[in-house]
């Protein structure tokens, strides 16, 4: 579509789509870029100046042959799918994607490949030897999430509730909950439970690492908010956070999110349980993840920070989760 | 005349402009003295605050880090150093950067040894000792098994020190050890105190490695000796290759795993290609006054001992 040749071939020889067909790219296209952007193509020659009063207006570059009048700054787009491959001029750095690394949000360390298959193996058997390791668990997370959490992403963008979460970004942190007021909240209902389970079980929301080795901001942000949510999906499951409660959470999130490491954690967690507690699991806890697990519908679409005065059986039944088994964890 | 004149003005014009020039850019070094950490450009105080925070993250799992970093050969390495040093009962010791202490028990050990000889073949040599003076040699031998020899450990980190001290007093070393904190640029000793001065791993972390040398002289009596272990300049180009394959794709990958702190070892690895190579070095160590200064090769380059005496 481009069709940009080397120097010394004369411009007026080339065909430019864009200036012939000026709506071939639309407003609403990702692509457009708004004309008023100058082009930064160091190749091009520079723009001329606008005329002065009763001069005769720009021509686009049809017939002068130069590109550079404006209309260039449509130019600068990503090429289509179907040219990708094609041979692209040298000089285009405009074209060109960023390459190398460069730390894409706060806290992001860019990995080559190797280093993340170095990691993701690293990490997996850290996390096997020290269970308690969670930032290990978080690592192993990230290197292996690279084909769920785009799938993930999409589910929440196609849902209307988790597209607002998208956009606002929410984050759930000491310092963004009102801690005095959700402990204020009627027993039974979401905030309380929750403050509960945090107090009972001596974690902190603040004990997340936030994601590092993942090479896309809105991936990113998923990872950040499936491990935020961690703790609330441990609250609507009724698990504590032993290592039986986290093996039934883990198979949950293993069949919601489709994430390999929930898949690893599910396998391998109930190696280190006792024989007693893997009764419990085989013949009444699983059954009871699995099949809620199914029928729930995406745990990542529910805006938590707007129903924490929701009761949590309601929440449970909207979600699709069945009730707990009472058995004791 | 005129004619004459415009070129001298517009000579003296060029000169003011490049003395002006001049003036600016000294102002300027001195205002923000530009230095490196790693691969970034920081100024001299930021350098200094960032390693003393990589130091506080390390101590801890510093020698497991050491360990799994260079699959144990920096042992090989320290014992070589010593080695090379070979002390005789007696010698004062200064281990600058020593933070957890591995030259310093590599030393003791030594003394130690050279001591327990020492006595054995003055019993051997001495053939008709009477019962006394053998009983008093056994006593000699107990009461002063390191025959006055005296080791002081100085580090800027009081992490690392401490991380030292528990691991002295896990192994058993209390006799002749000393825990300073001070900084290599600026020791808390007189002048013409020790024997032998040693940093491994340590000088590539001192911002002013001149003045760290300079110190060096100033603490060492004369005939005193510098001893300097440090990662260097590889030579071979298939060794450097996988040199640096294996210490920028691996060693933060480890320091991830085992540490739970990338940041560190990847300043580690960047802060190893910032450091002068050898000639570069020996001729640092010999502008602060050292003597019969040379350097050798450890695993053809990747580590580098240099010596200098105080003559």
């Amino acid at each position: 579509m481009y069709g940009g040749g080397g120097p010394g071939v004369p411009l007026t020889a080339q065909q430019p789509r864009l200036h012939r067909i000026p709506h071939a790219v639309p407003r609403h296209s990702r692509r457009f870029v708004h004309r008023e952007q100058p082009c930064r193509n160091r190749r091009h020659p520079a723009p001329p100046r606008p005329a002065a009063s009763g001069a005769a207006p720009c021509c686009g570059g049809q017939r002068c042959g130069l590109r550079c009048c404006g209309r260039c700054a449509a130019l600068r787009v990503r090429e289509p799918r179907a040219s990708r491959g094609a041979a692209r001029p040298e000089g285009d750095v405009s074209l060109r994607r960023p390459v190398g690394r460069v730390p894409l949000y706060p806290g992001h360390i860019p990995t080559s490949p190797l280093q993340k298959a170095l990691l993701a193996a690293g990490s997996a058997c850290a996390a096997l030897w020290d269970p308690y390791r969670h930032d290990m668990v978080a690592v192993l997370g990230e290197t292996t999430g690279c084909l769920a959490l785009p799938t993930l992403r999409d589910r929440m963008r196609n849902d209307p509730e988790g597209y607002r979460i998208f956009q606002e970004r929410p984050r759930i942190r000491l310092s963004t909950l009102d801690m005095a007021w959700l402990r204020g909240l009627p027993d039974g209902a979401l905030g309380r439970e929750y403050i509960r389970f945090l107090e009972d079980n001596k974690v902190s929301p603040d004990t997340r690492m936030p994601a590092k080795f993942v090479d896309d901001e809105e991936l990113a942000y998923v990872i950040q908010r499936y491990r935020e949510v961690h703790d609330l999906m441990h609250t609507l499951l009724g698990m504590p956070t032993n290592m039986l409660g986290e093996v039934v959470v883990k198979w949950f999130e293993a069949i919601q999110t489709g994430l390999p490491m929930c898949v690893l954690g599910a396998a391998f967690g109930p190696v280190r349980l006792n024989a007693r507690k893997l009764q419990v699991l085989a013949t009444e806890l699983l059954p009871w993840a699995v099949r809620s697990g199914r029928n729930a519908s995406c745990v990542l679409n529910v805006y938590y920070e707007q129903r924490w005065e929701q009761s949590v059986e309601s929440l449970r039944e909207e979600i699709g989760i069945f009730p707990p088994p009472a058995v004791r964890v | 005349m005129a004619a004459g004149l415009r070129p001298g003005r517009a000579l003296l014009s060029r000169r003011r402009g490049a003395l002006c020039a001049l003036l600016r850019a000294a102002r300027g070094l001195a205002a923000r003295p530009e230095t490196h950490f790693g691969f970034q450009n920081v100024t001299e105080a930021e350098r200094r605050e960032k390693i003393y925070q990589v130091f506080e993250n390390v101590a801890e799992k510093y020698d497991v880090m050491n360990d799994s970093m260079s699959l144990g050969i920096h042992r090989v390495w320290k014992d070589i150093l010593v080695h090379k040093m070979n002390p005789s009962p007696g010698t004062l010791l200064v281990d600058v950067a020593g933070g957890t202490g591995d030259i310093a028990f590599r030393f003791l050990n030594y003394v130690r040894s050279v001591r327990e000889r020492q006595l054995q073949q003055k019993l051997r040599n001495h053939q008709n000792l009477s019962w006394q003076e053998i009983s008093k040699s056994y006593q000699e031998e107990k009461s002063n098994p390191l025959g006055d020899s005296q080791v002081v450990v100085c580090d800027i980190n009081k992490e690392m020190l401490k991380a030292g001290m528990q691991k002295a007093q896990h192994l058993g070393y209390s006799e002749g050890l000393s825990w300073v904190l001070g900084n290599a640029e600026e020791l808390p000793f007189d002048d013409d105190k020790f024997d032998v001065y040693t940093i491994a791993f340590g000088i590539r972390n001192v911002t002013r490695i001149d003045l760290a040398l300079q110190e060096a002289y100033r603490v060492l009596k004369p005939g005193g000796r510098f001893l300097c272990l440090e990662f260097s300049h590889v030579s071979n180009p298939l060794l450097s290759r996988l040199y640096d394959l294996y210490s920028f794709q691996v060693i933060p990958v480890l320091g991830e795993v085992i540490a739970g702190d990338w940041k560190s070892y990847q300043y580690l690895v960047e802060s190893i290609r910032r450091f002068p190579p050898q000639e570069e070095l020996k001729a640092m160590i010999e502008d602060a006054g050292f003597l019969k200064v040379d350097y050798q090769n450890l695993n053809s380059g990747i580590v580098a001992i240099h010596s200098g005496f105080k003559l």
